[in-house]
């Protein structure tokens, strides 16, 4: 019998950590022999801590929402006695979280041990690496890619043959491999799931373009706010060192190849390749004019080929089964499949991956399974701070790289943050305005202070001091900044602002002039009342108010009082009757 | 002409000047001093040895690779990873990501501030508490998410996350 433990970052927050100890106590006082293993992320973030046990026959039972005293229960009965514990076994609407995926970069995320290099080997890991140094040339390797269709998963979605082909064929040496794991976007962890769910498929997908483009060295680029992704590739890179995967004259060929792993320091914009090589070199991550592109003049002023964790994750894959079976998938232009971490007002919560070509529709209800609360979908945001907010009527669109920015929003890194009517759409463009104007690394005037500007009118609208002209001016200023910006930070940052202009010019307005949040979100614009007729004088809000901002006694419906009254909603949350209002 | 908001925030301000034993540092940073690519690792390092960037330690490190102070100064700043300033001996990380923002995180702000007394990025006086934002801590399904020495708490409401702190606080007082 076997018994797998999710401990991805989600999973350990959820308290998989305390589950574990609690199933390593059991198994240790009752001595018996059970094989503990502990695995990556499989994607249900909402349903973490999960528990699978697999018995004698194979025959496997996932457990969701595993709390230490159902750890001791499934222990006692399944492991024990096989006897399943019914009530936390996942649900068949569940499941259908899972099936409606195609895993590729995700194949084994949740289902090896991420810090067992054996495990990986078992499920075809390193073939594909062998495969290349034994039978293929390096311009085969490319010629793969290219019938492969993979374009870059870090958002921009360049080919990754065409990179890899510019990089082999830039004179100069030494060439260096880099991959990208700065995941900066606010509301995506495809790429720490990755990296703590299955370090060895990005260590041998780096390998591959190694060998490819004729690179002996490559860093890992790692942001430092991932700790537990670092310690795994710090395991894993050991780990391949040992068993020959990594070091010199690999599989007896004469192609050597070593790792390095970089950890970021925290700069948004060092998701660019300029600003990020700028960082590996020890100064501060600020972008620089291209040409002459880091595939000519990279790392220390040498032909350097950067792709995103999720691209070299793919790429043993399309070695193994070929560029062709990896093409079937998709559209004309966008092939394969695409992580994406599905965040916001939504039921199910968590890592997808799914063919290219499906619809944002069939994302957020199918697979997760709708809005919160059921009310009602406002928009989706993809992309992050440089990406856009997509309307309910243009849910229809599919993934791909191209109809998502005919949207105005763009691909991005996979970043789905799905919002409801209870999201103020201008609110949602300052929040993303004021993290890029934070970012900004200060290079370009139009980005620094073009933002810096933006930011100052969405702040005045959101809190009931715009004016008329302030739409014309931010739309003024959003086609300055980037046209003026040298990097994608800049020419991506006024992206929420015009997608939300385009779609919600409305709630705009509303703020504006009617002086009005129709999300009723916005605190200067809002007022809390306390509706007479269903106060049952119960009193509880007014002993939760934070600020004491609630009188009444028994008898009489409660009362608000305005100038006292913060907004926080907590009188809200805990009312029992529904019966405060927001204005 | 003097600049009001430069004096402010003048090296004095920002910086802070404790007595630090350098020799700890000068042992750590013996494999990385002679390529100055290694700069930002030499201020990891520094920052792991004494929990925030002591102005003299920016000197040292300065001396060391062979680079001008203003140019470590500059890396140092530029970074949010790196802190001129020690922190408390609780370190709360507020989630400010996508998922965290729509699901109210700037009332978990407010009530933090309102309970430990503090703006975001302070310090309490008795030393127990450093609160920050943070862009994102990537556990968004269970947002608003907030970090303290590692530990992730989730689907806060603003009384939960005062209850957790008073609770920290109560071991501490113990």
């Amino acid at each position: 019998m076997k018994v797998l433990v999710g401990l991805g970052s989600c999973g350990i927050a959820a308290g998989g950590n305390k589950v574990l100890q609690v199933l390593e106590e059991e198994v240790k006082n009752s001595g018996i022999n059970l094989e503990i293993k502990k695995v990556g992320c499989i994607g249900l973030c909402y349903l973490e801590p999960i528990v699978e046990v697999i018995d004698g026959e194979g025959k496997k039972t996932t457990y969701v929402r595993v709390t230490p005293e159902v750890m001791k229960g499934i222990f006692k009965e399944h492991i024990l006695n096989n006897k399943v514990v019914e009530n936390n076994v996942i649900s068949g609407e569940d499941i259908e979280y899972l099936t409606g995926q195609k895993r590729i970069a995700l194949r084994n995320c949740g289902i090896i041990n991420p810090e067992s290099i054996d495990e990986y080997i078992e499920s075809g890991g390193y073939k594909a690496l062998e495969k290349v140094l034994k039978d293929m040339s390096p311009e085969r390797v490319i010629e793969e890619m290219k019938i492969s269709g993979l374009r870059g998963r870090g958002g921009a979605g360049f080919p990754t043959w065409f990179k890899w082909n510019a990089a082999r064929q830039a004179p100069g040496s030494p060439k260096y491999v880099v991959c990208n794991a700065d995941e900066g976007d606010p509301g995506a962890f495809m790429d720490r799931s990755i990296l703590e769910g299955d370090p060895h498929s990005v260590i041998e997908g780096m390998a591959i373009a190694g060998y490819a483009i004729g690179a002996e060295q490559g860093y890992i680029y790692v942001r430092a706010e991932y700790p537990l992704a670092i310690k795994r590739l710090q395991i894993a890179l050991k780990q391949a060192k040992e068993k020959g995967f990594l070091g010199k004259n690999l599989f007896g060929t004469d192609f050597s190849f070593e790792i390095k792993i970089k950890a970021g320091a925290g700069a948004f914009v060092c998701g660019e390749e300029t600003a990020l090589i700028a960082s590996l070199e020890g100064e501060r991550g600020m972008p620089r004019l291209k040409p002459p592109f880091p595939a000519q003049k990279g790392y220390l002023g040498k032909p350097t080929n950067i792709n995103n964790v999720e691209t070299f994750a793919n790429v043993p894959w399309i070695i193994l089964n070929g560029g062709s079976a990896f093409a079937k998938i998709g559209t004309e232009k966008s092939k394969g499949t695409k992580v994406f971490a599905l965040a916001g007002k939504i039921k199910k919560g968590g890592l997808v991956e799914v063919p290219m070509g499906i619809s944002l529709r069939e994302v957020i209800f199918n697979i997760g399974g709708g809005i919160k609360g059921d009310r009602k979908i406002k928009a989706v945001q993809l992309g992050g701070p440089s990406g856009g907010c997509i309307p309910e009527a243009l849910l229809d669109t599919p993934v791909d790289y191209e109809s998502i920015v005919k949207t105005g929003a763009i691909m991005g890194s996979g970043g789905m943050i799905v919002m409801d009517e209870t999201t103020c759409m201008v609110d949602m463009a300052r929040y993303f305005l004021a993290f890029t104007q934070k970012e900004s690394c200060g290079k370009c005037t139009h980005c620094r202070i073009g933002t810096k500007r933006m930011l100052e009118i969405l702040e005045r609208i959101t809190s009931g001091n715009g004016k008329e002209g302030d739409i014309e001016k931010l739309e003024e200023l959003a086609l300055n900044v980037k046209e003026g910006s040298l990097c994608g930070l800049g020419q991506t940052a006024p992206n929420p602002v015009l997608t939300t202009l385009k779609y919600f010019r409305d709630e705009y307005e509303a703020h504006i002039y009617d002086k009005k949040c129709p999300a009723k979100q916005c605190k200067a614009l809002i007022t809390f009342i306390v509706e007479a007729e269903k106060c049952k004088s119960c009193g509880l809000c007014a002993r939760k108010c934070p600020v004491n901002a609630i009188e009444g006694e028994k008898g009489k419906p409660y009362k608000i009082i305005p100038e006292k009254c913060v907004k926080c909603g907590t009188c809200i949350q805990v009312c029992r009757f529904n019966a405060i209002r927001v204005e | 002409m003097k600049c009001n908001n430069c004096e402010e925030q003048g090296l004095e301000k920002r910086f802070k000047d404790d007595e630090v034993d350098l020799s700890v540092l000068k042992e750590a940073l013996k494999d990385y001093r002679e390529s100055r690519n290694n700069l930002i690792t030499a201020l990891q390092i520094a920052q792991e040895i004494y929990g925030y960037l002591p102005r003299k330690a920016l000197y040292f490190i300065a001396e060391e690779m062979k680079v001008k102070p203003a140019k470590v100064f500059g890396v140092a700043t530029f970074y949010t990873q790196f802190r001129l300033k020690p922190i408390g001996k609780h370190l709360i990380l507020l989630c400010q990501g996508t998922a965290c923002h729509v699901n109210g995180s700037e009332f978990i702000l407010s009530a933090l501030c309102d309970e430990l007394k503090i703006e975001e990025g302070e310090t309490t006086e008795d030393g127990l508490f450093t609160l920050q934002n943070v862009a994102c801590l990537g556990c968004c399904s269970l947002a608003p998410v907030m970090m303290i020495d590692g530990e992730a708490y989730g689907k806060l409401t603003p009384d939960k996350a005062k209850e957790i702190i008073r609770e920290i606080y109560s071991k501490e007082k113990v």
